[in-house]
């Protein structure tokens, strides 16, 4: 299935993007993302924390992801 | 920008500068006695570092909606009758306003306890971010493991 994600701060440098369309299995998860990517993107790896957000709230790892789902990576937040 | 305006409640993500009055206004309530405004500014250095300025961003319509998860907490743990948050984004200067949050509950006490829980829960959960350029480079702040 292709899932679009979204990316913000130190996530869109490390992608070079905004937003990418990935493909991913049937079945991917929350934590099935977050592997992918810091796979993909090691970069990912030497982040305090990596949260993944589904229709803008905080995804349990295990939540399956649907294809019309509103998909966020959360590096460590830093406001105020 | 977004602006949800709920029941008693005001929440805002602003690209330019917090009006404060305008914060103060959205909390009037004539039955509370105590109103507690906590303003969070840009600071001229951090770990020893000058700070030229800062960088904020934010996932908008999530922020916003965190906003409204933790208002109704805070309305839930403590008598708040209304509650107003406004983060600021995009470049911030020295001493500029990057989030005002204002609580109103009918004495004193609660307004200060409900207020310190909305900005310490917003910082830790609302997705906002800051970069920090200083003398000889920027980084995203808090984002990487030392």
């Amino acid at each position: 299935m292709n899932i679009t994600v979204k990316f913000f701060a130190v996530g869109r440098e490390i992608v070079g993007s905004d937003a990418l369309v990935l493909t991913l299995p049937d079945g991917a998860t929350a934590e099935s993302l977050l592997w992918y990517l810091k796979e993909t993107y090691p970069q990912f790896q030497t982040l305090k924390s990596l949260l993944i957000a589904v229709n803008e709230d905080y995804a349990e790892p295990h939540l399956p992801l649907a294809e019309t789902d509103d998909v966020a990576v959360i590096p460590p937040v830093s406001g105020g | 920008m977004q602006t949800e305006l709920l029941q008693d409640t005001y929440f805002k993500i602003l690209d330019k500068p917090i009006n404060v009055q305008d914060v103060l206004d959205a909390v009037r309530a004539p039955e509370c006695g105590g109103l507690a405004l906590f303003l969070g500014t840009v600071r001229n250095h951090n770990h020893g570092k000058t700070v030229h300025w800062l960088e904020y961003e934010a996932y908008e319509t999530m922020a916003i909606k965190k906003m409204q998860q933790i208002a109704g907490e805070a309305m839930q743990k403590f008598p708040a009758k209304k509650i107003a948050m406004v983060h600021r984004v995009g470049k911030l200067d020295i001493g500029d306003i990057a989030v005002a949050i204002a609580v109103v509950t009918p004495h004193r006490r609660e307004a200060f306890e409900a207020c310190k829980f909305c900005i310490d829960t917003l910082k830790k959960t609302a997705p906002i971010w800051k970069k920090e350029v200083f003398e000889g480079g920027e980084v995203w702040l808090d984002a990487c493991q030392h």
